[in-house]
């Protein structure tokens, strides 16, 4: 037995007291769960005590919870004593040269246009000093605290904004939301913080990418998103770049809030390694977002390209609290081979006047199952709610499938809600006609699918839209003829 | 039999532009066309009629590289290279065109996309660069008066809600884009109106130059009024059992398919 091992045991039989100590040296706990493993995470990141209560509260609740099984696609038991929970942010072995790197995933960054200096820092090479992320970030990070705009890791965040955190954390999804949102409480590692102050217009995109220590946020990701009165900012989740883990699970929460005519747009690529032709080895990309209009005439904007994963279950939704609220949701998802995604969203309409547009489009080939499930909910005093979804679905090949559904609950006579669905299909004589025309099969299949997308890709920033018509391109790659 | 033979011998001094020798194609194991002799010069119109059935629209398909379609004998020649072994968009790019019978819709993509990655697939093909927005604009801007199309079809849906009429002049106009050695015309004037007929024709007649070749497929001959066949052949039952000038689709219109199908029947 390891010592490792002997000292959670130790630990286990150890009556909490505060001040609780841990051997904070060791980098990875062992495997499994249990309220002493959710204490050690909190100790070794230095949490105050408020913050360790609420994960043990989180556990507490997650253990009464059954793992859900409702959605459209079959996933085994899980064994969650045979996840390691804690894993200290250490820097991955470093590659000498791009010759390391697995030839596959170059080319792919190849196709996907990514600089080699790019591809370097993503393929975890060695970066010359020339491509210097850490002192752009560093550029970033100035002329946004002058604004009054934080924008850290989620720990950082911990330590240096804790009254923040404190006042929003779980407000949108609580811990008792799901199981997933309760597991991710209970052991999360890090994530993003970002808040606007009262008036301040981000002057960027935020994202991820130029965030420093993002690489090992892990499997259990924690998102929070503070906009005040007046502010504004826009989120990019993700890259394009394929992204690889040994971890199966990924239970991420998201949470957004929109304060008095806040407007906050978040937009997400995922393109989590997605298994091999049989989905082996595929993640599990279960995930809890969600977004409070919280103030009067905010805004919340969700726009997410899904390409990844073996199995994506995901609604992000709007709680469109504040009268005059708009929530939107612009969707793409591919399946493609044995992939299956499950993925729509959620709008609650409760203010007078609140908004709400669904944009969903599903690409389905190869084995991939696709599902839209949405909720559009009215609730009575919602006077004057408005919703207008669309939910398309494409397929290619005729061994993958399409399902939509969409649930509607309105409690308020003067609500107006509409919902459009289509399917179509890729048919041979498209392409036949494309090739005639001197457009090879692989060109054409890539136009007609972003043809299909281009309302949802026109919600993106421009330098994701362009990213996410090539990674489209190179998901659905011979998945015709 | 090989009726079309003496045509080959007298004009072989010329570089052929498309020459079929033996032809024969399946569908699903049954054969429908049946040993097609057939050769084309630069410069020539050749119309290709016959009653309904009789594999027209199989050879143009199997000319253009169809799936579906199984060649069990037999050669063609594209401006000297072998057709058959190249996919459908080489042979697009080599030079072979053909305006659809039943131009298909593509919901979604812009008609000006489409042309673009058309006109880029080509020049790629050919190792030439891509062609910028800008002179592409120019270029298609030009082409669509030739047969008076609304510039505003370029901003809809390939084909899509395009009128009978509309879809077959979208096909010349690209026709007059690609700018072909050899266009084939799948029954053309099908759905068509006199009016739109005529516009349609013009445009063919108009891109005729002394280096390319048209084959017209019809069933019938009105279409030769407007588009003047240098020859005439029929096919029946999967061969070319008739070939002749231009007055040999007027003796058709007159007597009508059955005097020369009637000793052809049942081979």
């Amino acid at each position: 037995m390891s010592t490792e091992t002997q000292t959670i045991e130790a630990l286990a039989s150890q009556e909490y007291k505060a001040g609780f100590v841990t051997d904070i040296e060791s980098e990875t706990l062992p495997r499994g769960l249990s309220e002493d493993i959710v204490r050690t995470i909190s100790a070794k990141k230095g949490e105050p005590e408020w913050l360790l209560e609420w994960r043990l509260k989180a556990y507490r609740h997650w253990l009464t919870l059954e793992e859900p099984h409702w959605l459209n696609a079959h996933y085994p038991e899980l064994d969650y004593q045979d996840i390691i929970y804690y894993s200290a942010p250490k820097p991955k072995a470093k590659l000498a040269s791009m010759d390391e790197v697995d030839p596959k995933l170059v080319e792919t960054f190849n196709k996907l246009g990514i600089p080699l200096e790019e591809q370097k820092l993503l393929a975890n090479v060695a970066v010359d000093v020339v491509f210097d992320s850490v002192s752009v970030t560093t550029t970033f990070k100035v002329k946004l605290a002058e604004l009054g705009i934080v924008f850290c890791s989620f720990s950082e965040a911990v330590r240096e904004h804790p009254d923040l955190i404190k006042k929003y954390l779980g407000t949108v999804v609580p811990y008792t939301d799901n199981y997933f949102a309760a597991l991710n409480s209970a052991v999360f590692s890090d994530g993003s913080f970002v808040f606007i102050p009262k008036g301040v217009k981000c002057p960027m995109e935020l994202s991820t990418y130029f965030r420093i220590n993002t690489q090992d946020s892990g499997q259990f990701e924690r998102t929070l998103i503070v906009c005040e009165d007046d502010a504004k900012v826009s989120y990019l989740e993700g890259c394009t770049a394929p992204k690889f883990d040994t971890n199966q699970l990924h239970a991420a929460v998201v949470e957004l809030v929109a304060l008095e005519r806040a407007d906050i747009k978040y937009s997400t690529v995922q393109n989590w390694y997605p298994g091999d032709k049989d989905g082996k080895g595929g993640i599990y990309n279960f995930v809890t977002k969600r977004g409070a209009c919280r103030g009067e005439s905010s805004k919340i904007s969700w726009t997410q390209v899904e390409t990844g994963s073996a199995i994506t279950w995901k609604y992000p939704g709007v709680i469109l609290q504040g009268d005059n609220s708009i929530g939107e949701f612009y969707s793409v998802a591919v399946t493609n081979n044995a992939q299956l995604a499950d993925t729509g969203t959620k709008m609650i309409h409760i203010g007078k006047n609140t908004r709400s547009t669904i944009v969903s489009k599903g690409i389905s080939a190869g084995h991939g199952q696709n599902s839209y499930r949405g909720l559009v909910k009215v609730l009575k005093g919602a006077d004057n709610a408005r919703n207008f979804s669309q939910c398309d679905s494409l397929l290619i090949g005729d061994r993958c499938g399409a399902h939509t559904f969409p649930y509607i609950e309105v409690r308020n006579p003067s609500a107006k809600v509409e919902h459009e669905a289509s399917t179509s299909k890729v048919g041979e004589d498209q392409i036949f006609y494309c090739n005639q025309r001197g457009i090879t099969t692989e060109d054409a299949v890539s136009m007609i699918v972003n043809g299909f997308c281009k309302e949802v890709f026109r919600e993106l920033p421009m330098e994701f839209a362009v990213e996410a018509q090539k990674l489209l391109s190179i998901s659905l790659e011979g998945s015709v003829g | 039999m090989d009726f079309s033979a003496p045509l080959c011998v007298c004009l072989k001094h010329k570089i052929m532009l498309l020459e079929i020798k033996n032809l024969h194609a399946n569908i699903d194991g049954k054969e429908i066309l049946r040993g097609i002799n057939l050769t084309i010069n630069p410069g020539e119109v050749h119309a290709i009629m016959g009653p309904n059935g009789s594999g027209k629209s199989t050879l143009a398909a199997v000319l253009a590289g169809r799936d579906g379609y199984e060649v069990t004998e037999g050669e063609v020649l594209f401006d000297g290279k072998e057709l058959l072994e190249l996919a459908p968009e080489e042979r697009a790019a080599e030079g072979l065109f053909l305006a659809f019978q039943y131009p298909v819709e593509i919901p979604g993509v812009n008609t000006q996309v489409f042309l673009r990655a058309a006109v880029n697939g080509i020049r790629k093909y050919h190792g030439q660069p891509e062609m910028d927005a800008l002179s592409f604009l120019k270029l298609i801007k030009a082409k669509t008066k030739l047969v008076n199309l609304d510039e505003s079809f370029l901003k809809r849906s390939v084909n899509e809600n395009f009128s009978g009429g509309e879809k077959k002049k979208a096909e010349i106009f690209q026709m007059a884009l690609l700018e072909p050695k050899v266009a084939i015309l799948d029954e053309t004037d099908s759905g068509l109106d006199i009016d739109a007929l005529k516009v349609v024709s013009g445009g063919v007649n108009a891109l005729k130059t002394p280096e390319n070749a048209t084959v017209v497929i019809t069933h019938y001959q009105r279409l030769l009024d407007y588009i003047v066949p240098d020859f005439v052949h029929i096919l029946y039952k999967g061969q070319i059992v008739r070939s002749g000038g231009k007055e040999l689709a007027l003796e058709l219109e007159e007597n009508g398919y059955d005097p020369i199908t009637a000793q052809f029947s049942e081979a």
